[in-house]
């Protein structure tokens, strides 16, 4: 934003945007420091200095299947999040090329929103697409779901919590009713991952999408659980590393970052519960007492620890982020604005949220590093900047 | 993250004359809640038609409250006829510009700007009367039209980063391209917009007169005299109208845009829609 180039130092920062990124743990860093540094061998090669990377990678996948419940075998390495979504569903087109209708929700991440509208473009095929609209709370209509069942169905798409609001949906049991029709189940967990417990033993879900950067890992890594018996087709085809399943030399010390982060996310899964969910708690509290014309957006129970997403009414979204950044205070906004485009977030439009509090929607996601002096600079902060701005709006009424 | 410049950071962060001005000469009300930004403009003059003091109440984004406070500072000390003549380009140049996608908030201060003279002067927007091209933000290809010949614009993704007409669902992207051809290819002011569903009217030059006679008597003098001005039928040649200026409109230095977006409109609407109105010289 400055014309001058002076960094905003991380220890300035009032960082309450996790759901965008978090911050690489230390621990994390540690563990991949010897392969960017010292170790830049290819696992591929015949050689022990390169080959010995394997078993590094290994255990690095071990962790991560430990974290999801799964076998380290169902765990493919991609570069991202947008990599595995559009990695599973374009699997699971081609594994059913008979079949052309995919359900998924109003709500998904452009990673899989904009994959499932642009489908016949890509694929060269018509498809169906049957978007499943959410209640004002942010939550699913199972019923809805069930009925949108068919025998043409080749895959569900339905992300386990929403990044804008941390609405958790009822991935079990939407898992098995399409398994029940034998119709592949995708999850984009991007968010719930590392946040909430997650155990792939007791669900039937077939691919499950992850991001290292949003659980306190390196970016430029993610993961494409497959379960073991799913049909699959790669989607960057190349060598034959991850078995065949994703071409690309391995980008090493990212995988072995990812590993620990999974291992630390373990640890600290039960902080992230209690005591990030309390500073959650508090900031959300605070915030819809202490500023009138204020609300909630998304269920209040179903919900991730770390999300909170409030609606300041009359006021716009771009305009509140740029004056709490004055303060170093990090957060998003589901403004048109902010949004790149020029109209609210599509999560927010879908659960009906009105005109005159979409615009001013932010999102607060905390992480374990959050601390209660952070939340108390927040709560005071705020209330004077939504007043200055209120006092701006035509639409504002001070007696409102 | 936007690339805003100090000015824009300045005005934003310590916006003059935010407010609204008690029983005020002009006022200009425009955007929606719904469209994400919205700007209320009211100023008073002083005795020698000066603008004396303006003041502004905005709903948006930084740009657009920036754009909004610059506008004010602008206008102060000027007369109306100076006023009418800040174009959107002027006030983001007076902002050390704005993000190519921001444009649209300096836009929304000229129209408020607009708005408020016409208030003052008792006329009726001719932007507004256009036909409303983009249902998501109402924008009018009148304003498409003009922000196209103003600014130069070269695309469709242009036009939306000034008007925001397409930035919606997207339905009038075609419609827009095809705004943008006409406009782009006959150059000059000189646009029409050619409805394929309407069959091209015959009529004979004694008709057109007739009807052109009334048109001007009924709708459109009423306009111009209130603000001391006054419109001659000169001669009819085909399509063309030549018509001559009189009073208080032939020293108005928007006097153009009256002939072309106000007369030429009323007329194309009311008589014939292949009329091209210019100025007897």
């Amino acid at each position: 934003m400055t014309e001058t180039h002076r960094m905003i130092s991380p220890e300035d920062a009032v960082y309450m945007d996790n759901n965008a990124t978090t911050r690489l743990a230390p621990e994390v860093l540690a563990a991949m420091m010897p392969y960017l540094q010292d170790y830049y061998g290819n696992p591929s090669s015949m050689h022990r200095f390169g080959g010995q990377l394997g078993r590094v990678m290994a255990e690095a996948r071990q962790k991560v299947a430990t974290l999801l419940g799964a076998a380290s075998e169902e765990i493919v390495f991609t570069s991202c999040g947008t990599e595995s979504d559009s990695t599973a569903i374009l699997s699971a087109l081609q594994s059913f090329p008979e079949k052309r209708h995919i359900v998924t929700t109003r709500v998904e991440h452009p990673a899989v929103k904009n994959l499932c509208e642009n489908l016949d473009s890509l694929t060269g095929h018509k498809h169906r697409l049957t978007r499943l609209p959410v209640a004002a709370d942010g939550t699913l209509d199972l019923q809805k779901y069930e009925e949108s069942l068919s025998d043409d169905t080749a895959i569900v798409s339905v992300m386990w919590a929403n990044n804008e609001t941390g609405v958790i949906f009822p991935i079990a049991e939407m898992a098995r009713m399409a398994r029940e029709r034998g119709i592949l189940f995708h999850t984009d967990a991007v968010q719930a991952v590392g946040k909430i417990p997650i155990n792939l033993q007791d669900i039937a879900i077939d691919f499950l999408s992850l991001s290292g950067h949003k659980l306190h890992g390196p970016k430029g890594i993610g993961v494409l659980f497959v379960r073991r018996g799913t049909p699959f087709v790669p989607y960057l085809v190349g060598g034959h590393q991850e078995k065949g399943r994703r071409g690309g030399t391995e980008n090493v010390a990212a995988i072995v970052g990812l590993g620990r982060a999974c291992e630390l996310a373990a640890e600290k899964m039960a902080e992230e519960n209690t005591r990030v969910k309390a500073l959650r708690d508090r900031l959300e509290e605070g915030l819809l007492a202490s500023i009138p014309h204020s609300m909630l957006n998304g269920h209040k129970q179903d919900r991730l620890p770390n999300t909170t997403n409030v609606s300041f009414e009359f006021v716009e979204g771009e305009a509140i982020l740029l004056h709490m950044d004055q303060y170093n205070i990090c957060a998003s906004s589901g403004s048109a604005c902010t949004s790149g485009s020029l109209e609210p977030s599509h999560v927010l439009r879908a659960m009906g949220v009105p005109f005159t509090a979409a615009h001013g929607s932010i999102r607060y996601s905390l992480s374990i590093y959050n601390t209660e002096a952070e939340i108390d600079f927040v709560l005071e902060k705020m209330p004077p900047i939504i007043a200055g701005l209120r006092e701006m709006s035509p639409f504002w009424k001070a007696d409102a | 993250m936007w690339e805003y410049t100090n000015k824009v950071q300045q005005h934003f962060l310590h916006p003059k004359n935010v407010g609204e001005i008690d029983n005020p000469d002009g006022t200009g009300d425009v955007g929606s809640l719904a469209c994400g930004d919205a700007l209320k403009l009211t100023f008073k003059l002083d005795d020698k038609g000066v603008i004396a003091d303006a003041k502004f109440k905005t709903f948006g984004c930084a740009s657009a409250i920036a754009s909004s406070s610059v506008l004010t500072e602008m206008i102060i000390g000027m007369t109306l006829d100076e006023a009418a003549k800040v174009t959107n380009e002027d006030i983001a140049d007076r902002l050390g510009g704005l993000p190519k996608e921001k444009m649209h908030c300096s836009v929304m201060g000229r129209e408020a700007l607009e708005a408020a003279i016409a208030n003052y002067r008792g006329l009726k927007l001719p932007m507004a009367e256009g036909e409303v091209v983009c249902e998501c933000f109402g924008v009018t290809d009148l304003e498409v039209i003009r922000a196209i010949q103003e600014s130069n614009l070269r695309s469709v993704e242009e036009i939306t980063n000034f008007t925001k007409a397409g930035g919606g669902c997207g339905k009038c992207l075609d419609r827009l391209r095809e705004i943008l051809v006409a406009t782009t290819h006959q150059g000059s002011g000189l646009v029409q917009i050619v409805d394929k569903n309407k069959r091209p009217q015959r009529m004979t030059t004694l008709q057109k007169i007739k009807k052109i006679e009334e048109a001007l008597e009924r709708e459109i003098r009423p306009g111009l005299r209130k603000d001391g001005g006054d419109i001659e039928l000169v001669d009819v040649d085909g399509d063309f109208v030549l018509v001559s200026l009189r009073g208080a409109c032939t020293s108005c230095t928007k006097s153009r845009t009256t002939l072309k977006e106000f007369v030429e409109k009323k007329l194309r609407e009311l008589v014939l829609d292949s009329l091209i109105v210019e100025e007897a010289k």
